[in-house]
């Protein structure tokens, strides 16, 4: 089965889907059913994405190109890699996920909720199928929106602040990528990735648009020393939030790294990889030490996703110096490999991290560390789906967390055994960290009356740990299919980083 | 040697119905009793149709310019343009105030001549080919404007804005004659085409003092009307003091003429000194930028806060000048086209919100708005977030094109300035989207909506053209883009 404009499909369906729940949503168990269909079919559509993706033809498939404005050569232009792929079916899968995710605890304006999230879903699978910049940038900075009103409307005390430090601190950093494109734009002459990747441009040149790139990325992975904004929105995001926020948004930073920055600059990531190596391994080293210290479970999670997201910014720069430096293609691959594995990973484990501390808010409204302890009395399968989760957050292997690491540290090695030797590091702190976050939480005596009176999960809950779960242990297990469907688009990046633009 | 053409009349077809009409309206008008008031509105209404329908017909083929009365109105792509969304948002105007005025017992034909008539000095201004013509027009759309500002004549802070607006205005309007004068005393002639061809700007120029001083009062004449920063004094108090639906015209239509007298003037006559007046359009863009976004933060009033937020987006405007080329124009008539529509939707919506004695031009007013009622809190969101410039939505592929002109120009610190000021300006169209979404309303009950029907679809209708635009932005850009290149081919 081979269906036409695929891609488009996988975005409107869901914006479309957002604009009837909004219309017909007036119960709420409509919207959230309506929802719940859209997300599930969106889902189900994005599973022939995978299957149908030939390994052998290089290149962009499933490709779409419309004319947009002729006047600037900006094309409604979609097509997708495996790389896009796996984070597009990420995408799919969460947002059904969080729209189950949000069946109880969201009861008011449910339907606002339901198409906010829809919305963004939409948004998200178009940032990763645009394969024009400007239409890249308009779904970047459009998915802002819904963002925005979800932290706002349905966030916690001071989910003002943060939707706003949010909103603004994205903004600042991916407009000076809009200069960047436009600067492109006016030496190539049109917005598709393809001839910003081919166009030739002096070191000078690479480097302003390298650090325009950075910026924009570096805000959105987030990277320290720009990271200050995602413990906010975490801690006051709606559960639902988190996890999009978590699994995915960070991915597009990610993402943007290896589609913009290391295509188009090649020299210039070269030259300035040392600056985001070190920027790396500061977050996962110094914010592994941050998150030791927190008492509010979500600001843990969040500062532990600053950490591991420092392993695929890691990863990513890495290569460039294998690949240059070490001539050294095969550690290259590993290393995007092992970087892009470490995303999917990371959506997974940070997602279901986020909705165990959900389902735990539900409960007893409070994400404080102490007003928990001992779960495990009450809650038994919640405490079995929370520790597998804490264990794939440390990156104990058979869980997802350990392939992506473990790829870039031996990457790493090969390139430098002190870089290796730091990143390492991390396994200790995170497993400090998150296996002192159980110890607190869910073993031990039952820590109060409230906590006492817990009930265990209930069916909708347990599918949706339960799907996370499968996820962690098949990525963890048997990662070959992954790895399999973006190893030609990895493959494809090493090839071109070889090359010199200037 | 001048002689009269009568195929010149119907070069200014379009001109000469608007002004028939109005003049048959106001008689008509003169019959009518308070309760008839009605009749003057559709009339107005239809006068305008009528008009754009005119301009639409005979819009001239692409390439051509036609001048009539020796030179002194010109009918080309430009004129056309800038014409039909003159006509478009003073359309607007009628369609959203008529319930805001009946509420405040200001619902009198006067309303409705007096815009007729200023919509008529627009249109002779945007078309003119002479600094003749370019005053007659100017002093017809202000001093209309003028009277319009001190409709609510009972109230002290009309009173007080018109005659800030009238002093000032009558200031800026001296300061340009006192230009054009220089001009003419330079150059011998008022045609914009000949000042263009004469004025010798060279070194050795005996003129080149006379032409220098009367450029400078040309550009601050033309940033008074626009209300560039430092001429911008009078703009907050006359948006916040004028009855909203003088402001949303003020803020709309007049500054779609604004740009054209602008254009005319800079380019027109004084093309070859374009490398002199880019120059200090880019000082008074950068001033206009941090005047209008920082002091908009501050605003506790709605209309006083859209009123700095114009200031920073004439800044933004005049970055499409920069250039001094086609492209360059093209991005800044497209912005002041986007403008026009997202401050329609923003003053409407104050409009729609307001009641008998109740005027919702406080941001608090807003509290809340999404529960009350989601669409219009939504219809809201839209226009804010495209006067931020956040896609998809219009106002951030505005933005795009004039950023794009200024790079192109090769000025990047220009254009990184003007995105730090974006980011700047991010902050207070958040806080209204923040204090509609994120906050209680005063009263939970369901929003009073006015029942002029009408006002409410085209509302709807005109935020959703923010977003349609966003997608379909093309064949507008298009067609500013094919305004310029006529233009630029007209042998000089």
């Amino acid at each position: 089965m081979h269906l036409p404009h695929l891609l488009s499909l996988l975005i409107w369906l869901p914006v479309l889907g957002a604009i009837a729940v909004l219309a017909f949503g007036r119960q709420a168990n409509t919207a959230r059913w309506l929802a719940l269909l859209t997300a599930i079919a969106t889902f189900l559509l994005s599973i022939p994405l995978w299957m149908n993706y030939v390994p052998a033809i290089p290149g962009m498939q499933f490709v779409e190109k419309l004319a947009w404005i002729p006047a600037l050569d900006a094309n409604y232009a979609l097509g997708v890699d495996g790389i896009a792929i796996a984070l597009i079916v990420l995408t799919t899968f969460t947002s059904v996920l969080v729209i189950l995710g949000a069946w109880g605890p969201i009861e008011e304006r449910v339907s606002q909720y339901m198409a906010a999230m829809l919305a963004l879903e939409g948004l998200l699978v178009g940032v990763f199928a645009a394969t024009d910049a400007l239409l890249f940038y308009v779904f970047f900075e459009g998915m802002l929106i819904p963002m925005f009103i979800l932290i706002g409307i349905w966030g916690g005390p001071r989910r003002v602040y943060a939707t706003l430090k949010f909103f603004i601190y994205t903004f600042l950093g991916s407009i000076f990528m809009l200069v960047g494109l436009i600067y492109l734009h006016m030496k190539t002459g049109e917005f598709s990735l393809d001839a910003f990747a081919h166009a030739s441009l002096g070191a000078k040149e690479q480097a302003w648009l390298f650090f325009a790139f950075l910026i924009a990325f570096a805000i959105k992975v987030p990277m320290w020393p720009v990271h200050t904004w995602l413990p906010d929105a975490h801690v006051e995001a709606p559960t639902g939030g988190s996890v999009i926020l978590a699994a995915i948004m960070l991915k597009v930073g990610g993402y943007g790294f290896v589609r913009f920055s290391l295509p188009i600059t090649p020299d210039a990531s070269q030259e300035y990889a040392w600056v985001v190596i070190a920027m790396s391994l500061i977050a996962v080293v110094y914010i592994g030490y941050v998150a030791l210290v927190q008492e509010d479970m979500k600001k843990l999670v969040a500062y532990s996703s600053i950490a591991h997201m420092g392993f695929v910014t890691l990863g990513i720069f890495v290569a460039l110096a294998l690949v240059r430096v070490n001539a050294n293609p095969v550690g290259a691959r590993l290393a995007i490999q092992g970087a892009m594995v470490q995303m999917i990973s990371h959506g997974f484990v940070s997602g279901a991290m986020f909705s165990c501390i959900g389902v735990m808010y539900d409960r007893l409204h409070t994400r404080m560390i102490k007003d928990y302890g001992g779960i495990v009395n009450v809650m038994p399968w919640f405490a079995a789906f929370m520790v597998l989760f804490a264990m794939a957050n440390c990156g104990l292997p058979g869980t997802s967390g350990f392939v992506g690491e473990f790829m870039v540290i031996l990457a790493a090695f090969q390139d430098s055994p002190l870089i290796a030797a730091v990143a390492a590091f991390t396994l200790i702190i995170g497993a400090a960290y998150t296996l002192w976050l159980v110890k607190r939480v869910v073993f031990g005596e039952v820590g109060n009356d409230k906590v006492a009176k817990m009930k265990d999960l209930d069916a909708r809950e347990w599918i949706v740990l339960g799907a996370f779960a499968a996820g962690v242990l098949a990525v963890g297990v048997y990662p070959k299919p992954l790895t399999d469907l973006m190893e030609p688009a990895v493959q494809q990046l090493v090839q071109q980083l070889s090359l010199a633009k200037m | 040697m001048i002689q009269f053409n009568p195929a010149d009349l119907a070069t200014m077809l379009p001109e000469l119905f608007l002004l028939g009409a109005t003049c048959a309206i106001l008689l008509i008008d003169l019959f009518l009793k308070p309760t008839q008031r009605d009749v003057t509105h559709w009339l107005s209404l239809a006068a305008l149709v009528a008009t754009g329908v005119l301009v639409w017909r005979d819009a001239p083929a692409q390439g051509a310019s036609i001048a009539a009365f020796n030179g002194m109105f010109l009918r080309d792509g430009v004129a056309t343009v800038l014409k039909v969304f003159v006509l478009l948002t003073t359309g607007l105007v009628f369609l959203y105030s008529r319930d805001y005025l009946r509420g405040r017992k200001l619902f009198v034909g006067e309303f409705y001549l007096l815009l007729l008539f200023a919509t008529l000095g627009m249109m002779l201004l945007v078309s003119a080919g002479n600094l003749v013509t370019v005053y007659l027009g100017l002093e017809l759309l202000t001093l209309s404007s003028y009277a319009l500002v001190a409709l609510n004549r009972d109230s002290a802070v009309s009173s007080e804005a018109a005659i800030k607006y009238f002093v000032l205005g009558a200031l800026a309007s001296g300061l340009l004659l006192y230009g054009m004068s220089m001009i003419y005393g330079a150059t011998g002639t008022l045609d914009l085409a000949k000042i263009h061809a004469i004025a010798d700007f060279s070194a050795n120029s005996p003129h080149r003092m006379l032409l220098a001083f009367g450029l400078v009062f040309l550009v601050v004449g033309s940033a008074f009307k626009l209300g560039a920063a430092p001429f911008h004094m009078w703009l907050p108090d006359v948006y916040q003091g004028a009855p909203t639906a003088v402001t949303l015209f003020v803020g709309s239509a007049s500054k779609i003429a604004a740009f054209g007298m602008t254009w005319r003037l800079l380019d027109g006559a004084m093309g070859g000194m374009h490398v002199h007046w880019t120059q200090m359009l880019g000082v008074l863009a950068v001033l206009s930028l941090a005047i209008g976004n920082v002091f908009a933060i501050a605003q506790t009033n709605l209309k006083r806060m859209l009123a700095y937020s114009t200031i920073s987006h004439v800044g933004f405007l005049l970055l499409g000048f920069v250039n001094g080329s086609a492209s360059g124009y093209a991005a800044a008539m497209f912005y002041v086209i986007s403008y026009a529509l997202m401050a329609a939707v923003a003053f409407g919506m104050i409009m729609l919100l307001a009641r008998a004695g109740f005027e919702a031009e406080e941001i608090d007013d807003f509290k809340g708005l999404n529960q009350r009622n989601p669409w219009y809190a939504g219809v809201m969101a839209i226009a804010m977030f495209s006067l931020a410039g956040v896609p998809p939505l219009f106002g951030f592929f505005a933005k795009l094109m004039v950023l794009k002109a200024v790079i192109d120009a090769g000025q990047m610190w220009l254009a990184i300035v003007a995105i730090v000021f974006a980011i700047i300006g991010l902050y207070y169209y958040l806080r209204v989207v923040k204090v509609m979404y994120f906050d209680e309303p005063h009263d939970a009950t369901a929003l009073e909506l006015p029942r002029d029907r009408g006002f409410r679809w085209v509302l709807s209708l005109n935020g959703l053209a923010l977003l349609a635009l966003g997608v379909a932005w093309g064949p507008l850009l298009d067609w500013c883009d094919r305004a310029f290149a006529v233009a630029a081919l007209i042998p000089r």
